[in-house]
């Protein structure tokens, strides 16, 4: 059966509160915190097509181009004063440096008159070669802590990504999985922002410990909206 | 095998060395005339078709060519260089390759010949793979993946320079697919590598030889073909319709009704095989005759999914003749010996006469008795096309599969291939590559494009020259850039693009910790996906509770007396062919072939005659009516599911915009319906809505465009054109466990490539692909012409008999893509009614 019936309404975009701070969680899988101004996007993984091209995989040279627009777009939606972003932001240490000129002056313009926080990650433990913007390995604003990997046990006020955090459900019979942000109201994962990143399940071992399960919520990204969906709906891989 | 009445024979025979007439003497048994037919043509260098049904020994007919050279020729002197490889036998299957093995290995012992034989699969110890490349045998067996890596070596020169004879076994099963399209360019290679080279092929009875024959040797020039030389078939087989007094369902695949009948018929024969058509059938009707096997009669089951050492202990006790009943999903999933088979029963329809004669050929092997074989239609329509289907055995009606142009995706693949054996030169690698029929009408720029996309990825941006795979030398030859990608082409060669797998493990302990236990099998991811921890699924003959996945595998425990959710039928694997399709239109139109059918089906059409209308084979019915509170269009175009299914997705599109606000809709292999909040009749009534204007051909124009754009269709052949095409690596048993953020996925390469690149050569190969297989649009679009005019509407006041099983079958199946969103929507919709609705 196909079901060409339309959805609802659309909802205004989802506001969370982490650790008594107040958020906006953007379709675009971007964060952002009203108060402070500031935009938080998160595994960019910029030049990862040409990363694997390197290595003889290759995948369309167009996902820096795909990412930068979309990062355009939501900076546009926003106007921040600030951009952090998350770590990952380039696929491999190298990527700052092969990234085509017309791209790295597409990101200079969306630099230009703000500030930009590059968090060190795995990817990019170096920074980027030749960009402007403050280099730190984490970030401190009012009660919240910004940086890269998810440290384990509990973390209040922690915003990481690294994991990539994705969730499925299934109605009707039918598997959906997408991005997501996932929170428990202490600590935020950030999903991957980058177009060509794929998603791990946040029920996946690697977020054993992170959570509180009983509060746990799956901010899944729809085409227009996100869905908030409780961790009991989720299911696993 | 038994004697030849041909007074000739004996005469022709002498043509044999003597080891060989002594052999055929000592058994009292003459060559027959196909064998040496053969023989005669390909010692004149001639390569030949031989089309024969089963049990008329192809397999010593296509291999006595070569024997015979080889137990000619001189004896090496001591010392002298090595030869090659003499002949190649190429088969779909490993297991088949190991038996050919097996049955040759005899006659020549027999015949005191000195003919090293040896088998190459995926299975081969990299050693004995060592050794076979620096000491040939003189026969190698194998299959088309192996022929692949063996001409992309170094060495491939030396290696195939003496070869005389290639043997294609089941030809007429490889050629339809994408490994038949690598196949193609292997043989292609093979001739150029040693020109004087025999192709002999060995096919079963196929709709148009000629193709077949073109397929065999180098289209130079276009249209050459191979000789043919055909076994006549042997006795008719006997084929009846299950006769029950039971009532045969309207809608449905199980075929449940008939199981009590099925069984009596396994009791009264020594060995029945059963087929039916998808893997949930088998477990279905497997564990319905166990329910009522009150003689504890043997019955095994065996799809591909099982466990490989369950799938061999079956064939096992079948060789040994210790089995009463057998239930498989095909003839291919099968061992190779049959033991004493005696009947088969055919479950559900067979969806293509050529299908059934073949199945059928499986039962007594003798060819000069007729098979038995019993049909059970599933329901009422599928007893019209098992009648349709009997009919067209009987007057021997083709239906396989007309050969498709070769895929892009292969190509690429054996571009890169070609690359790593040797450099090469373009315009003479484009000549080799056009002598394969399936690339006999590439075009040069097309293949330059794939040429440019194996080596920079063929993007208009460009990016990559830096890290080209292969890169144009001085001399102009193409060459690979580095050792590496010689190493990566090897592990990603093939064209079989299974869906993800996981093992099933049947563990004691519910919930709580997973491991250890049983492996069952394989089942598909998706599959998976769909359950919750505690549903219960038929697999393996049991009833299993799923536990949860780690890793990549799915812990199950028994339910042993639970009633299973059995996995949704996800329709035919095959739908129904052109041929019997329009038998089906046939025998609709026309009263006089209704006595054929059982009294309670003509008794359906009478009575849909009465309140409706039949309509005649050309013509295409379309009825309205009400029901409940929605409005109903049912169209019958009898072209298939995939058909319909595309269909049914244009005309929402063209309703929605006409007014009529469709729902929804559902389509079977017969018919189509579509279902919305307007009065659909009304509207044609009226004059608001135009029938002709809404089948018009150019609806295969932008509204397939605009539907297709998002498809999860595409996407889904995308994938298995990035991973053949090599831009994607293949995923290998054991890489599962790095999960998948590391996996590049093709979905999202797809969107990008889409957004940035929207001609991009892959994206081209993806759309013809699915043009051809999921979308079915190439039946749509004739379909669409033949009814130009000829649209039948009836508006009526209530549901017509015709339409019952289309209307059955809505709510049974799950929504296929699209409404993922919605579905989302839905879940945070549930989640607000229980946050507000327990207040």
């Amino acid at each position: 059966m196909n079901v060409v019936e339309g959805i609802g309404g659309v909802l205004p975009a989802v506001e969370i509160v982490i650790a008594g701070e107040g958020a906006v969680c953007d379709p675009s899988g971007a964060l952002y915190l009203p108060a402070d101004r500031l935009l938080v996007v998160s595994d960019l993984h910029l030049e990862k097509g040409s990363s694997y091209a390197r290595r003889g995989r290759m995948l369309p040279p167009y996902d820096t181009a795909a990412t930068l627009k979309r990062l355009a777009a939501v900076i546009d939606r926003h106007r921040p004063a600030a951009v952090v972003s998350l770590g990952d932001s380039f696929h491999d240490a190298d990527g700052a440096g092969r990234m085509p000129e017309a791209f790295r002056e597409r990101l200079l313009l969306l630099m230009a008159g703000r500030e930009w926080y590059w968090i060190s990650g795995n990817h990019d433990p170096l920074p980027p070669e030749g960009l402007p913007g403050h280099w730190v390995e984490e970030l401190g604003v009012g009660g919240l802590i910004f940086r890269h990997e998810p440290s384990p046990g509990e973390a209040e006020g922690e915003i990481a990504g690294h994991l990539h955090p994705g969730a499925r459900i299934v109605r009707r019979g039918r598997s959906v999985r997408r991005a997501c942000f996932a929170c428990d109201g202490a600590r935020l994962v950030m999903p991957a922002f980058g177009s060509l990143t794929g998603s791990l399940n946040v029920l996946d071992r690697a977020f054993a410990g992170l959570f509180r399960r009983e509060a746990l919520t799956a901010y899944m990204l729809g085409a227009e909206r996100v869905y908030p969906i409780a961790g009991a709906m989720l299911r696993p891989t | 095998m038994d004697q030849e009445t041909d007074l000739t024979a004996g005469a022709r025979a002498a043509t044999l060395p003597a080891p060989f007439r002594e052999w055929f003497a000592a058994r009292g048994w003459t060559p027959r005339r196909h064998q040496l037919d053969l023989l005669a043509r390909t010692r004149e260098g001639r390569s030949v078709l031989l089309i024969a049904p089963t049990g008329a020994g192809k397999t010593l007919a296509g291999f006595l060519p070569s024997l015979v050279d080889l137990a000619e020729r001189a004896r090496p002197k001591p010392g002298a260089p090595r030869q090659g490889i003499h002949t190649l036998y190429i088969s779909p299957l490993k297991a088949l390759a190991v038996d050919i093995q097996r049955n040759l290995t005899q006659p020549v012992s027999e015949m005191g010949l000195d003919i090293r034989m040896e088998t190459r699969t995926g299975d081969t110890p990299a050693h004995k793979r060592q050794r076979q490349k620096h000491v040939p045998p003189d026969v190698l067996l194998t299959t088309p993946e192996q022929l692949a890596l063996l001409i992309a070596s170094a060495d491939a020169g030396r290696f195939f320079a003496g070869l005389k004879y290639v043997v294609l076994d089941e030809l007429h099963s490889l050629v339809t697919s994408k490994r038949g399209h690598l196949l193609s360019l292997g043989l292609a290679r093979l001739r150029k590598l040693a020109p004087g080279m025999v192709g002999i092929g060995l096919s079963a009875t196929v709709a148009e030889p000629e193709a077949l024959r073109r397929w065999l040797v180098g289209q130079t020039p276009p249209g050459a073909m191979a000789d043919i030389v055909t076994v006549a078939g042997g006795a008719k087989p006997e084929i009846t319709i299950l006769e029950t007094d039971e009532h045969v369902p309207w809608a449905g695949h199980s075929a449940r009704y008939a199981i009590p009948a099925v069984y009596e018929a396994i009791r009264r024969h020594r060995t029945t095989l059963l087929f039916v058509n998808t893997r949930s059938q088998a477990e279905l009707l497997f564990r319905e005759l166990w329910h009522i096997n009150a003689d504890n009669l043997p019955i095994a089951l065996h799809h591909g999914s099982l466990d490989v050492a369950q799938r061999r202990r079956v064939e096992k006790a079948m060789e040994t003749n210790s089995l009463r009943a057998i239930v498989a999903t095909s003839t291919l999933d099968l061992g190779i010996d049959w033991g004493d088979v005696d009947l088969v029963v055919h479950v559900g329809a067979p969806k293509g006469a050529s299908r059934l004669a073949q199945r059928i050929g499986r039962s007594n092997h003798r060819m000069d008795e007729p098979s038995r074989a019993i049909l059970v239609p599933a329901n009422r329509f599928e007893v019209m096309e098992c009648r349709a289907a009997i009919e067209a055995n009987y007057l021997g009606a083709q239906d396989t599969p007309p050969l498709s142009e070769g895929a892009l995706d292969v190509l690429a693949q054996h571009v890169l291939g070609r690359a790593c054996a040797e450099p090469f030169e373009e315009a003479e690698f484009f000549d080799e590559v056009r002598s394969a029929a399936p690339y006999s009408g590439l075009d040069a720029a097309t293949f330059s494009r794939v040429v440019e996309f194996v080596a920079t990825g063929g993007y208009a941006l460009k990016t990559y020259e830096r890290y080209a795979r292969i890169r144009r030398m001085k001399d102009g030859r193409w060459r690979i850039s580095h050792p590496r990608i010689a190493q990566q082409y090897r592990l990603n060669v093939g064209t079989i693009v299974e869906a993800p797998m996981l093992n099933v493990r049947l563990t004691r302990q519910r919930g709580g910790a997973m491991r250890g236990g049983m492996v069952l099998g394989k089942v598909e991811e998706y599959f998976l996906e769909t359950l919750a921890p505690g549903d219960t699924f038929l697999f393996s003959g049991r009833t299993l509770r799923f536990e949860g996945i780690r890793e990549n595998e799915c812990f199950v425990t028994s339910a042993a007396g639970q009633d299973a959710m059995v996995p949704s039928y996800a329709g035919g694997k095959f739908p129904l062919s052109t041929y019997l399709a329009g038998e089906v239109r046939a025998m609709l139109g026309d009263p006089a072939r209704w006595k054929a059918l059982p009294e309670q089906v003509a008794d359906w059409l009478r009575i849909q005659k009465e309140k409706s209308v039949l309509p005649r084979r050309q013509d295409l019915l379309v009825e309205t009516f009400p029901r409940a509170s929605r409005h109903y269009m049912v169209a019958y175009p009898f072209e298939g599911r995939l058909a319909h299914q595309t269909l049914g997705m244009l005309l929402t599109r063209r309703l929605e915009r006409a007014g009529a606000r469709p729902l929804g809709f559902v389509a079977t292999d017969y018919s189509l319906a579509i279902w919305g909040l307007e009065d659909m009749g009304g509207m044609i009534r009226k004059g608001a809505l135009s029938l002709a204007q809404l089948f018009d051909e150019d609806m295969l124009g932008d509204d397939l465009e605009a539907w297709l754009a998002d498809s999860w269709l595409l996407k889904r052949t995308f994938r298995n054109c990035a991973v053949i095409s090599g831009l994607v690596e293949k995923r290998h048993p054991g890489q599962e466990k790095t999960g998948r953020q590391v996996t590049v996925s093709a979905d999202l390469i797809y969107d990008v490539l889409r957004a940035h690149e929207p001609d991009h050569i892959l994206l081209q190969a993806t759309w013809r692909d699915a043009a051809t297989g999921l979308l079915d649009i190439a039946r749509l679009g004739e379909m669409l012409s033949r009814t130009r005019g000829r649209i039948m509407h009836k508006d009526l006041e209530r549901i017509s008999p015709l339409a019952v099983p289309v209307m059955l079958e809505i709510g049974k199946e799950p929504v296929p893509g699209g409404a993922s969103e919605s579905l989302l929507g839905e879940a945070v919709d549930s989640l607000i009614e229980e946050a507000m609705g327990g207040a």
